[in-house]
């Protein structure tokens, strides 16, 4: 009883953070495209944390905007707080993380995919996917049965998805919206093997009912610093947050309850994101541990529902409420939204190739929670390459496939497709071996180009950005020229900073090496000095003070490209590679690596299966010539 | 890399007791038992790792030995592999002879190194420890042998995997410090950093000095013999090299050329040089000896001056002791066997040892006193020692690393640009211990290998 509903270049299933990404930039490059969602009311949805940013995750956002993503601009345009966290730290961890008005944020993502070119968007459960002569069919719940060139999976947490409360559980999405059924099913008869994740989030409280007069008030940043390179309108801070932390009360209660957990009791199978725990595996894991730190975020302008950071649980609603209860300033808070673990099916993303397609299914891509990572921003990332490259194969163009070295996002997919993941993976500074290169601030010029040339930044924004670009390099060409004499006035500047005053003349840029002495210090003694925005001053200032060990990353990242330069053959069977050992053969043969550099990344390969596949791929290349 | 199975001669080439053929690769004991018959009639096929068998080596029909057939399977052999060592009796002939027979079966000839690089390969041994093979082989004293056997054991390895942890203990610390802005942590306690980055500085400061004393067991030690002529020179030259080496007679100024041995002397090897007596000469062909003599004072690591202790100092005893240093300079006093006349109290601040050359006295005294002024003494040989320039290089790298990371920290730069340097020494350490392998590295130690080891 299927009827035919028309032929796409493009589906998207799914339209939460992944979702949008891929078909605003499928259909932007001019693929005709479908998005499905299962409701029209959770397009684009933040089913956990109001907030978006974050250690990594603000580097994530801005590399998406530098390529002509959607996540920073929307989110620059709901922000109700602003923070740059790690300040002090280095510029290498800096990283933006913004309070977002979730309502206005999904109204607006709903919006601009309503109002994108080429881009449909349908309320639909797609419950079979099958693979045709002509294409790929989705066919949904209702019959529907399109036919598209590509498809891009972003299940999130719908797919087979479950919700966990203490000793109750029963199919459910996120945020009270139906599970997506069946699709499993055509997932595994494909031949892709599924598995079972989770994630958790807190309760939502009423705003009367909290204690502020008792809390601490963090406060946001009087410079922001927006997510997008293209927003004009910087956002401004309307709300406060607030911190306070558990105590030895919490902790009884939960070690009183810990039997009622369904994770403690086995009756969740998925496992959970390791780096972002429920507070019982908080207390269960770190039991040495005082107190642990919990933050209360307001949910939007317009609601009294407020988000408590830190404290997602799945233990039963009434042990959940003697665990707020037990807080300092939420003594009587009123429990709106309960606390819940979510279990859904997702892939080991070993199973895709670098450009996040399907080793094994021509044109299937996968993007977001279904590919085994955790949050937003990793979701959009996912979802806007998976995006492009499905335009790009049906345009019979070469994927677009970011290095390590070049961003985060590059560093997320090969992570994700070189290594696999074990439980939900969430970026983080550490995952990156480049930091210092790979800084929030530079997004622009690491990814503007790259965005440009794919077609999703538009001249006026890359005018725009070489300008900035330009005035940048002048500006540091001038200051290393600048020499500074010694003189009283600067003389007492420097001593009042810490640092060793001037007995000959010193050129400004070596002065700005001082790690006591920052560019802005010297803006008394700099007469010449040009009208900069604060952005490319800060740039100038890290570019200068770090140029040092900017070059010995560059030397190293020079080190690690001559590896991923020798190629590897796809279509190698490696049980037939006499030399390697029982796992890496296996393991090798599972991530089929693009390269020496990949496949040194691979666990279980060792240093010396290494060089057995260097030895073997020279041998083959002479063997071919 | 082990489709080929190949075969070399592992013993010294030239006479010997024993030599050994060793074939390494998947047909290894296959091959071996196409060329040899076991006594008790059982095929090497059939026996299991670690046992041996004794009987015949045949060339075809021919049969050339009587050996020993040892038969290792893999993964538990030297290089991983299965492989079977035929010790046959020793001499060039009937090595050669059972090498041709094993290749004529199907083994191919083991290039330079490989059997190592094989056992690199299959993981059976970290780069430091294959340098240590290397080492080992060609080990020219018993000190040296005992380093590189501690190396081989993974001594060094171990050492580096110590500072290897420190480092990274560090750097998942400055990780934490900065990926969990929200987690509360205690902040980063600067004493922690210290201790680690302090340690890590330490030790890579010691094995570079380990590097410096291992020098002389690695490379010997360049030593000369001076002194005026016919104080027993060529004499003491004889009774450390065990053997008539230079020409002995009461003429002064017999020895007119540098002769040159190499000795094992107070366990290490001495590049020992007899010299031409030094003296005023009006003889042409005298002069320059003399003249290369006292090249040799400033050249050389070890200096042996003899005196004659049962005469008084002359002029010409005045002019060497003149050109001599106390830092490495022994003053022997030869010729004890008769009536001492010499005045102990102008080589004060030298070290001084009595010998008598001729009888062969004193040697004991001489090895102690050459041991302390090598500083071989203070060298302990169960300790981590770098081996190689390659590796001095790498420890040095990494070290210099470090210690900008430490002078950044003090400084307060800011911890992600400290890390650029902490990772940089740990990628260096990986460099080095193979964990982290690039062709060049792996190709460059195992071009030093020798065929066979």
């Amino acid at each position: 009883m299927n009827y035919f509903a028309g032929n796409f270049d493009v589906a998207v299933i799914g339209a939460g953070h992944a979702g949008i990404e891929a078909a605003l930039a499928a259909a932007r490059l001019g693929q005709k495209t479908v998005m499905f969602c299962i409701n029209l009311d959770s397009v684009g949805n933040m089913p956990c944390n109001p907030s978006i940013g974050g250690t990594a995750k603000g580097h994530l956002v801005r590399e998406i905007d530098a390529l002509g993503g959607e996540m920073g601009v929307a989110a620059d345009k709901t922000t109700l707080q602003s923070r740059m966290l790690n300040l002090g730290k280095g510029p290498a961890v800096h990283s933006l993380r913004a309070q977002i008005d979730r309502k206005a944020y999904t109204a607006l993502m709903k919006h601009t995919v309503e109002l994108q070119e080429n881009l449909i968007l349908k309320q639909a459960e797609v419950v079979s996917l099958e693979k045709g002569e002509d294409g790929w069919h989705c066919i949904t719940r209702l019959g529907a049965d399109y036919l598209c060139k590509t498809v891009i999976l972003a299940t999130g947490t719908f797919l087979g998805g479950k919700i966990f409360v203490g000793e109750v559980n029963f199919s459910s999405g996120p945020d009270g919206m139906f599970s997506a059924e069946g699709l499993t099913d055509s997932l595994l008869k494909l031949g892709i093997p599924l598995r079972r994740f989770k994630t958790g989030t807190p309760a939502r409280v009423l705003r009367s009912s909290i204690n502020f007069d008792v809390l601490e008030v963090q406060p946001g940043d009087e410079k922001i610093i927006p997510f997008s390179y293209k927003t004009e309108k910087t956002p401004e801070n309307t709300v406060v947050c607030h911190i306070s932390y558990t105590n030895d009360k919490t902790k009884q209660v939960i070690l009183d309850n810990i039997h009622r957990s369904p994770l403690y009791a086995g009756e969740i199978e998925g496992i959970g994101p390791r780096y972002c725990p429920s507070i019982e595996d908080k207390i269960m894991r770190f039991k040495d541990k005082q107190r642990h730190q919990l933050f209360i975020e307001p949910c939007g302008a317009d609601t009294e529902e407020m988000y408590l950071q830190g404290m997602s649980s799945s233990l039963p609603e009434e042990v959940q409420i003697q665990i707020y209860h037990s807080i300092k300033g939420l003594e009587n808070v009123q429990i709106m939204r309960n606390a819940y673990a979510i279990e859904y099916d997702c892939i080991d993303p070993i199973c895709l190739n670098a450009s996040l397609e399907f080793k094994e299914h021509s044109g299937l891509y996968g993007a977001g929670q279904f590919n085994g990572s955790s949050g937003y921003e990793e979701a959009a990332a996912q979802g806007l390459l998976a995006g492009i490259n499905a335009a790009r194969k049906n345009q019979g163009q070469e994927p677009i496939v970011l290095s390590r070295s070049s961003s985060y996002i590059g560093t997320l997919i090969d992570d994700l497709v070189t290594k696999g993941c074990a439980d939900p993976y969430r970026m983080m500074t550490s995952r990156s071996e480049y930091r210092l290169l790979l800084r929030q601030d530079n997004a622009d010029e690491r990814l503007m180009p790259i965005g440009y040339e794919i077609g999703l930044i538009d001249d006026a924004t890359y005018t725009e950005f070489l300008n900035r670009k330009s005035a940048k390099e002048s500006e540091i060409e001038r200051v290393r020229k600048l020499t500074l004499s010694p003189n009283a006035a600067i003389n007492k500047k420097l001593e009042e900073l810490g640092t060793t005053p001037l007995s000959t003349g010193i050129k400004m840029a070596e002065l700005i090496k001082r790690p006591e002495v920052s560019y802005f210090d010297l803006a008394e003694f700099d007469n010449a000095r040009p009208e900069l925005p604060y952005e490319t001053a800060l740039k100038v200032e890290t570019e200068i003070k770090y140029e040092g060990y900017i070059a010995r990353q560059k030397a190293q990242v020079e080190d690690m490209l001559k590896l991923e330069s020798r190629r590897l053959p796809l279509d190698v069977d490696y049980t037939e590679v006499e030399g390697l050992r029982l796992e890496a053969r296996e393991k090798l043969n599972k991530v089929k690596p693009e390269n020496i550099g990949q496949a040194s990344r691979i666990s279980g390969v060792s240093p010396s299966d290494i060089s057995v596949l260097s030895i073997w791929a020279q041998k083959r290349r002479m063997e071919n010539k | 890399m082990s489709e080929k199975t190949v075969a070399a001669i592992s013993t010294p080439s030239g006479e010997g007791g024993i030599g050994v053929i060793r074939i390494s690769g998947k047909e290894a004991i296959k091959i071996a038992d196409t060329v040899f018959k076991a006594a008790n009639g059982i095929s090497l096929c059939a026996m299991p790792g670690y046992s041996a068998a004794f009987g015949y080596v045949y060339d075809k029909e021919e049969q050339i030995d009587e050996a020993v057939a040892t038969v290792f399977l893999e993964p538990k052999s030297y290089t991983g592999e299965n492989v079977c060592e035929i010790s046959c009796h020793g001499g060039q002939y009937v090595t050669s002879a059972v090498l041709r027979a094993v290749l004529a079966a199907g083994a191919q000839m083991a290039a330079p190194g490989e059997f190592t690089k094989r056992a690199f390969l299959n993981g059976k041994l970290d780069l430091i420890k294959a340098e240590s093979v290397m080492g080992l082989i060609s080990a020219k004293s018993r000190e040296e042998l005992r380093v590189q056997l501690a190396a081989k054991r993974g001594k060094t390895s171990e050492e580096i995997e110590k500072i290897e942890a420190a480092l990274l203990e560090l750097s998942a610390d400055f990780a934490a410090y900065s990926d969990y802005p929200d987690e509360d942590l205690p902040e980063l306690s600067a004493d922690n950093f210290f201790r680690l980055i302090n340690f890590a500085e330490a030790e890579l400061g010691s094995l570079l000095t380990s590097f410096d004393s291992g020098k002389i067991l690695r490379e010997g030690v360049a030593a000369a013999i001076v002194g005026k002529p016919n104080v027993g020179k060529s004499t003491l030259m004889n009774m450390l090299s065990r053997e008539k080496r230079s020409i002995v007679t009461d003429i002064a100024g017999t020895t007119r050329d540098v002769i040159e041995n190499s000795v094992s002397f107070a366990g290490l090897n001495l590049i020992l040089a007899d010299t031409a007596g030094i003296r005023q000469t009006k003889d042409a062909v005298e002069e320059v000896g003399v003249e290369l003599a006292k090249e040799r004072i400033s050249s050389a690591q070890l200096i042996l001056a003899v005196f004659d202790s049962s005469d008084e100092l002359d002029s010409n005893d005045k002019e060497i002791l003149s050109l001599l240093s106390p830092d490495n300079t022994i003053i022997v006093l030869n010729k004890t066997d008769k009536q001492p006349k010499i005045d102990k109290a102008v080589f004060g601040g030298f070290k001084t040892v009595l010998i008598s050359a001729k009888n062969g006295e004193g040697e004991k005294e001489l090895e102690n006193a050459v041991r302390e002024i090598t500083a071989a003494d203070k060298i302990n040989p169960a300790a981590a020692l770098l081996l190689s320039e390659r590796q001095r290089d790498l420890v040095q790298e990494a070290h210099s690393a470090v210690t900008e990371a430490k002078n950044m920290l003090k400084s307060g730069f800011t911890i992600d640009a400290v890390e650029v340097c902490v990772e940089e020494a740990l990628s260096t350490l990986y460099t080095l211990s193979g964990k982290r392998v690039t062709n060049e590295v792996a190709d460059e130690v195992f071009r030093r290998f020798c065929v066979g080891k």
